[in-house]
């Protein structure tokens, strides 16, 4: 314990803040020392190893040391971890799932180093390349960094076989790069190991959480990036003061855009063959992911009557997308179950809605005229849904979010307080520049008039929300969809007996990347306000819904296309 | 693809410079200023590759902000000014020189002056080559401060001697102003250019002390010059000065006829008839005519009753002796078509006899002989005037009926 003398009083008489930190208690003078934190847990895991010495131990002077890109990126994949686990994620995620995977790639990658010859710094470790089964080997000493270890034990230190580097060679390349192989990683050979990037932890996060059917889909992760809940952009602030970041390193480790929603999503395919993992756990009409369940988060979020509902599942039992088989991911190079599940569900929404309504910026506002009569003889205290009040509800609510979003996007800061140097001649010139732009900030921002706080949006996994309290009916979740449907037979049926399809042919991805094209000025204002509504919601291209809602509406009415292959002809359901 | 949808730092900062614009054309200075904050990081990866990079554009957008944001002081804007001067070595003389500007709209005269001195000892390599035009520049605006100092020791000193005093103190003050202004105004009006305040003030100190050839030959350059671009201000002051030495008419003439030809309807022309008209010589009178209906072609001289006057004479002048009636013609026949509605109409008849007597009197000369008695204007006021008993109207009533042949010739 502390024992020394309190600096203003010399008692020795010491408590712990909240923050840990030691205070005394006859003056309340509050010291920077912090109580260590030992945590059992560690300990009692199997799967846990302890640290161990290796050889290559040389701290140079200023207090660096060499460390490897990979164990960049694996401070990276901590910090996201532990992030998400404040988000609410099962603490498995971090401590076993992750960590697995992390293992598993560097067991998988570093197979390639082995068979380098001259120029290569580092040399396979005996360990992995006999170990074929990741699983069965508790006791041997871990080949990493342990993720669970906390900061402050300080440096970085990898296994001794793992880090047979020769200091010669490290001196020659550490100019290029703060890390002992940052300035090679470009050069390396492509085909033959999956090169790790920023977006690719985004893809192993993704891919983790997949793997545990966590309640999060991958456009809320990015959200949830994007609005700085999990670090990734200025990582490299939470690299501890050792691991120094200059010239290749920036390249590797400093993002200057937002993660794309597709390649996340590709690479963690990618990924997930490259590991050779097994079937993923089922995806099942109870997983958070099932369209079901997606539908009717998303039902909720567009403010639509929870009756749709219905027919949400209807269309996915139709076409056979809530599947176990279909649903679930098996990795491989062509692999299955590859599903992106908040666009599925979207699309889906998108899909009953024009069936519905027609969407052609005609039907669907007789429609709710007619709606708008009928509810006249509505005796049932139950409102009937009118597709003109939602619009204008919708409509109203997504311009001033998508505005403020907007705004928020030209107000982004890239660059934070640490700075970096691509090399130690620009330090001062880079040095200087922060030191303007910081003046320059302060400057204006008091010409701004408000005073703006950097606040973080809390994260939360609705971005609307309609209260059913509302007594200037704004909230349509309880409205009865009696308003449009008629009685046929004793079934409830879609008056609207029309549809149109979005194309007749999907395009194929190796001509373009793209199922359909979409362009707006080809679509009717209606669809396209759906789709940018959805667009919204899960920051996606609308193009993206829209290829999406082409293969389902293919799959729904793949009997009558063979009969029909006239271009573009509506459909009688 | 979605590529073009990536939101990176380029996109982001070209999105955040598009609202700072908006802002700035519906003058919210508040949320320009707001968005710049959010803008400046863009200096953080400044190539300066591009035509206009991030330095220049927060140069010239902070400066508009700080113009018009009503809480920025003098102060706040003359330290960001200075930051802008150690961003682009290259810029560095133009930021100088639009600070310099900026100080003497508001009126910090001194300031301005330690500014320009400090910019024009900045050394800077190849620099200092390239950016020579600025350096030039500073060093003029340098020099017409000078001048400014020395004509407010020139004025402490009249004063003085008015009251009997002498002071040594400033006449040497002045005359070293002098010579300070003198070399810097000297070297900036050898570049082609406009420089037109810059002439006038080493003419002025040149006359004050003397060097008359020195300042007739910069007037001259400056006007004669076919490097220079057309000015009519360089013959305007090369007039004046003749006139102020008391010239031959012959070389003020001279000095009048490019002006006649890049602005007819320049204040001047009058003089310039007036000078001609008197001439011996046939050429000169004639061109006096032609320089008098062609400023009459300007609107803005409707209404001028010199310059009527002035051809009232003219042609009054012709018509008694009887010769050169053909110039008249001449001068007439391509405006007959329109000077009538222009000038002449009754409308116009009405409003010259009630506003402005005099001109009506002159112009209803110049219509009775050109468009003869019966035309609308001279009827109308010629009858005004002899019915209010102007005598001088009676006169021209008399004189126009006289001459009415002549008007026959004119006109066939």
């Amino acid at each position: 314990d502390f024992n020394e003398r309190c600096a203003q009083c010399s008692e020795v008489n010491w408590g712990l803040t909240d923050g840990g930190r030691f205070y005394c208690r006859s003056c309340h003078n509050v010291t920077e020392r912090t109580r260590e934190v030992v945590n059992t847990d560690f300990i009692s895991n199997a799967r846990i190893q302890t640290i161990s010495k290796g050889l290559r131990k040389q701290e140079k002077t200023d207090g660096e040391c060499e460390w490897y890109v990979c164990e960049g990126f694996q401070v990276v994949l901590k910090k996201q971890a532990e992030a998400l686990e404040a988000l609410g994620v099962c603490p498995q995620m971090k401590d076993e799932i992750l960590c697995n995977f992390w293992r598993r790639y560097l067991q998988k990658s570093k197979q390639a180093y082995c068979n380098r010859p001259a120029g290569e710094t580092v040399k396979a470790l005996s360990v992995c390349e006999s170990s074929t089964d990741v699983d069965s080997e508790p006791e041997r000493p871990s080949l990493l960094h342990l993720l669970s270890v906390s900061e402050s034990e300080g440096d970085l230190q990898t296994d001794c076989s793992l880090a047979s580097s020769t200091s010669k060679v490290s001196e020659s390349i550490s100019v290029c790069s703060g890390s002992v192989d940052g300035s090679s990683y470009f050069m390396k050979n492509q085909k033959e190991k999956l090169r790790m990037t920023m977006p690719m932890t985004l893809s192993f996060c993704y891919m983790a959480l997949l793997w545990l059917r966590e309640p999060m889909t991958l456009s809320d992760l990015l959200r949830f990036v994007v609005e700085g809940h999990i670090p990734y952009l200025n990582i490299f602030q939470h690299f501890p003061e050792k691991m120094k970041l200059c010239g290749l390193d920036l390249k590797i480790f400093c993002v200057e855009s937002w993660p794309v929603y597709e390649e996340v999503y590709n690479k963690m395919l990618e990924l997930a063959a490259f590991l050779d993992l097994p079937r993923f756990p089922d995806i099942t009409d109870s997983s958070f992911l099932h369209p079901d369940i997606l539908c009717m988060k998303y039902l909720m979020e567009a403010n639509l009557p929870d009756e749709l509902h219905n027919w949400t599942c209807r269309v996915v039992k139709k076409i056979g997308i809530g599947e176990v088989d279909f649903l679930t991911l098996v990795p491989g190079k062509k692999p299955t179950g590859n599903v992106k599940y908040d666009v599925l569900a979207a699309a889906v929404i998108v899909v009953v809605l024009k069936l519905l309504f027609l969407l052609d910026d005609h039907y669907e506002w007789l429609l709710s005229d007619f709606a708008e009569e009928r509810s006249k003889n509505n005796k049932e205290g139950v409102p009937y849904f009118e597709f003109k009040k939602w619009y204008k509800v919708i409509k109203c609510s997504l311009d001033v979010e998508q505005k403020k979003l907007d705004e928020e996007r030209a107000k982004y800061l890239w660059r934070c307080e640490k700075p970096l140097f691509y090399s130690a001649k620009k330090k001062s010139k880079v040095l200087k520049r922060r030191q303007m732009v910081v003046n320059l900030q302060n400057q204006f921002g008091k010409l701004s008039g408000s005073v703006r706080p950097a606040e973080k949006p809390n994260p939360s996994s609705f971005q609307l929300s309609w209260s059913e309290e509302n007594t200037d009916g704004s909230c349509f979740h309880g409205h009865s969809l009696k308003g449009i449907l008629q009685e046929k037979c004793g079934l409830l049926t879609a008056m609207n007996p029309d549809y149109w399809l979005c194309t007749i042919k999907l395009c194929t991805e190796k001509l373009c990347g793209h199922l359909a094209h979409y362009r707006e000025v080809d679509f009717p204002q209606s669809y396209h306000f759906v789709l940018r509504l959805f667009s919204f919601l899960l920051r996606i291209q609308p193009s993206c819904i829209h290829d999406e809602v082409c293969v389902i509406e293919l799959k729904l009415f793949n009997k009558k296309l063979c009969k029909k292959p006239k271009y573009n002809t509506c459909l009688r359901k | 693809s979605s590529r073009e949808h990536k939101l990176n730092f380029k996109k982001s900062k070209e999105v955040c410079l598009s609202y700072i614009q908006d802002a700035m054309l519906q003058k919210q200075w508040k949320r320009a200023a707001e968005f710049l904050t959010f803008y400046v990081e863009s200096l953080e990866k400044d190539y300066s590759t591009q035509y206009m990079g991030p330095s220049e554009m927060i140069w010239r957008i902070g400066t508009e902000i700080l113009c018009h944001h009503s809480h920025s002081s003098m102060k706040e804007f003359n330290s960001f000014i200075e930051q802008m001067k150690t961003l682009g070595v290259k810029r560095y003389l133009k930021v100088c020189l639009e600070h310099t500007f900026h100080l003497l709209c508001n009126g910090l005269i001194d300031e301005a002056y330690q500014n320009l001195s400090l910019a024009e000892s900045w050394r800077f390599g190849e620099q200092t080559v390239i950016q020579d035009k600025e350096m030039k520049l500073i060093q003029a605006y340098k020099g017409l401060l000078d001048y400014y100092s020395w004509s407010k020791q020139k004025n402490i000193l009249l004063e003085h001697d008015q009251d009997g005093f002498e002071d040594l103190s400033v006449e040497q003050e002045m005359h070293s102003c002098f010579r300070k202004a003198a070399v810097n105004l000297k070297e900036i009006i050898k570049i082609p250019g406009v420089w037109d305040l810059f002439v006038k003030c080493y003419v002025d100190l040149l006359e004050f002390y003397g060097d008359h050839d020195e300042a007739r030959q910069v007037l001259n350059e400056y006007a004669y010059n076919s490097k220079f671009p057309a000015n009519p201000n360089a013959h305007v002051y090369l007039y004046h000065f003749l006139k102020r030495h008391g010239e031959s008419k012959k070389s003020l003439i001279s000095a009048l006829k490019i002006l006649h030809d890049i602005v007819p309807s320049h204040e001047l022309m009058i003089d310039f008839n007036t000078m001609l008209q008197k001439s011996r010589k046939r050429k000169k009178r004639r061109l006096g005519l032609e320089v008098i209906f062609a400023g009459l072609d300007y609107a803005g001289w409707k209404e001028n009753v010199k310059a009527w006057s002035c051809l009232a004479r003219q042609v009054k002048q012709i018509v008694i002796s009887e010769k050169h009636l053909d110039w008249i013609k001449q001068e007439w026949s391509s405006r007959k078509d329109w000077w009538p509605a222009f000038h002449f109409s009754r409308y116009l008849a009405k409003r010259n006899w009630q506003e402005n007597e005099s001109l009506s009197h002159e112009k209803a000369l110049v219509a009775g002989i050109l468009l003869g008695k019966d035309c609308k204007y001279f009827k109308y006021v010629s009858h005004q005037g002899c019915k209010a008993q102007v005598k001088r109207f009676r006169i021209l009533k008399k004189f126009v009926n006289k001459h009415n042949p002549v008007y026959l010739r004119i006109c066939g």
